[in-house]
């Protein structure tokens, strides 16, 4: 067998590819430029690009909230948006929302509450309950439960995340 | 996922420029459906056209009165929008019954309208399926189908439509604005989706080439008589097995007029204008919403794992036409 047809690197034998498109985008106060393929997520992006391994991959297809983050201060699945999208957005991760070494009271209160088991949910859980709390519609403790529903614990840890996000909503309009 | 080519659209103009003649483009704004179903390649665009820059934000009056809600509003931002909250409470707590607060922060308005059905046979490419793959057949049909169709249904499909947001637009008679390289026109929402025919793979008359502008509300928001009833599987978070958008304009006890749409039944959210106006100058009795509920279902058939959706159907009905009575603002 002649091995002329063999090419000499994986550039040469792998198939066009659209270009890499320009992404400028702030990540927990930091901006940073990315050159990215345009079906890259952000929760991809986070992870693979920016070593950010905060932001857990579920289900990645919104189904679990594992990827849940905070972009221009509203809380979604990073994985159901492409990174391309967000030129010039910012986006806070469970990384970003501590004050340097004092936590951010949702994490303190993970903590203090126990409210976590294999943790793998944990910090899409504390990103949803920032948010819910910024979002300022959970009246009363259904309202708590229908509005934490995107972010799924399989260690059923679900009673204390509750008291969490209870306490931390309490807290936040007491200020 | 495939690879694509990914291009920012600067004004409508240019956006449906760049799918014009191109099958294999589509449009992107939340992404929340889109994106999902590329990831496991029951839709693989070649082209993505990023439209999520375009001026198509904002709610405004219109000068007939109603409420006109932006392509690219959020869903969230529409369901808690004072105006919305005022004077359609029907549409904001539907939207609020779909999804989760993640998804309703991104998915957009006019993506709401675009949701691919959430049959598992669709999303399953080991099994036939005419929606995603014409003329190979329906798998659904004898297979596993409690979530599918009773109404409007053919031999080809028994999809359903999965959106909360639509039956509520179909109960309010919205009206979607639509632009394309012939220009704009208005699509009334009963029309807007269709039902599966022969050509499943058609979810709605939108032609490939236009883009939906804005969605129109009218003057009545039914705000006074409203219920969102919702029967699912768990209290948050799942798809409607059957859903009852209904309005009730009351004076003395005797309905002037009635609005009922029906989600998780059809292809599409679904209306029965002569249904509705067995209600008209009756009195709004439980005696009563039940004849219009049986009337509404007349013809319906289920497929077996479905056949309970019937009789859900007619019950879902009298208590949100029970609860709309009731619900004096």
């Amino acid at each position: 067998m002649s091995n002329k047809q063999q090419p000499e690197t994986i550039e040469k034998a792998a198939p066009w590819l659209p270009p890499k498109q320009s992404v400028r985008i702030t990540i927990n106060g930091t901006q940073h430029q990315l050159e990215l393929e345009p079906w890259i997520s952000v929760l991809d992006m986070l992870r693979e690009h920016l070593q950010l391994t905060g932001t857990k991959k579920g289900c990645d297809h919104g189904q679990c909230g594992a990827c849940t983050v905070l972009l221009d201060g509203k809380r979604i699945n990073s994985c159901l948006t492409l990174a391309v999208m967000h030129d010039g957005s910012s986006v806070t991760t469970i990384e970003g929302v501590a004050n340097g070494e004092e936590l951010h009271p949702v994490q303190q209160a993970f903590i203090d509450h126990d409210a976590f088991q294999c943790g793998y949910c944990t910090s899409g859980q504390i990103c949803s309950a920032i948010g819910l709390i910024n979002e300022g519609k959970a009246k009363t403790p259904d309202d708590i439960r229908d509005l934490m529903s995107g972010n799924i614990c399989r260690c059923g840890a679900y009673t204390n995340i509750f008291k969490v996000v209870q306490e931390a909503l309490e807290r936040s309009k007491a200020q | 996922m495939r690879s694509f080519t990914y291009t920012r659209a600067g004004d409508v103009a240019e956006a449906v420029n760049e799918v014009a003649g191109n099958e294999e483009a589509r449009f992107i704004a939340g992404g929340t459906n889109l994106l999902d179903l590329m990831k496991i390649d029951v839709m693989h665009p070649r082209h993505i056209v990023d439209i999520t820059r375009l001026a198509l934000s904002t709610v405004e009056d219109t000068p007939e009165g109603g409420l006109r809600l932006g392509a690219l509003v959020t869903n969230a931002d529409t369901a808690y929008h004072e105006q919305v909250e005022t004077r359609y409470p029907l549409l904001s707590h539907a939207i609020l019954a779909g999804a989760t607060a993640q998804l309703r922060n991104k998915a957009t308005d006019g993506g709401n309208l675009l949701q691919r059905t959430r049959c598992y046979y669709f999303y399953d490419k080991a099994t036939p399926c005419n929606k995603r793959e014409p003329g190979s057949g329906c798998a659904a049909i004898t297979g596993f189908n409690r979530i599918h169709a009773i109404l409007g249904e053919s031999e080809h499909c028994i999809a359903t439509h999965p959106s909360d947001m639509c039956v509520a637009l179909a109960a309010l008679g919205a009206v979607v604005h639509v632009t394309g390289p012939n220009g704009e026109r208005g699509i009334p929402f009963a029309e807007f989706h269709r039902l599966p025919g022969d050509t499943p793979e058609q979810d709605t008359n939108l032609n490939q080439d236009e883009i939906i502008t804005s969605i129109e509300l009218p003057a009545q928001g039914f705000a006074d008589h409203y219920a969102y009833v919702k029967v699912r599987d768990r209290a948050s978070y799942a798809f409607a097995l059957v859903s009852v958008a209904a309005g009730l304009l009351l004076e003395d006890g005797v309905v002037k007029e009635a609005r009922i749409a029906l989600g998780g039944v059809a292809h599409k959210p679904w209306r029965k204008p002569e249904a509705e106006a067995l209600l008209h100058g009756q009195p709004a009795t439980a005696e009563n919403f039940r004849k219009v509920a049986e009337a509404y279902l007349e013809g319906a058939k289920g497929y077996g794992h479905n056949t309970f959706k019937i009789e859900l159907a007619k019950r879902a009905i009298v208590r949100a036409l029970q609860q709309a009575t009731e619900n004096k603002a």
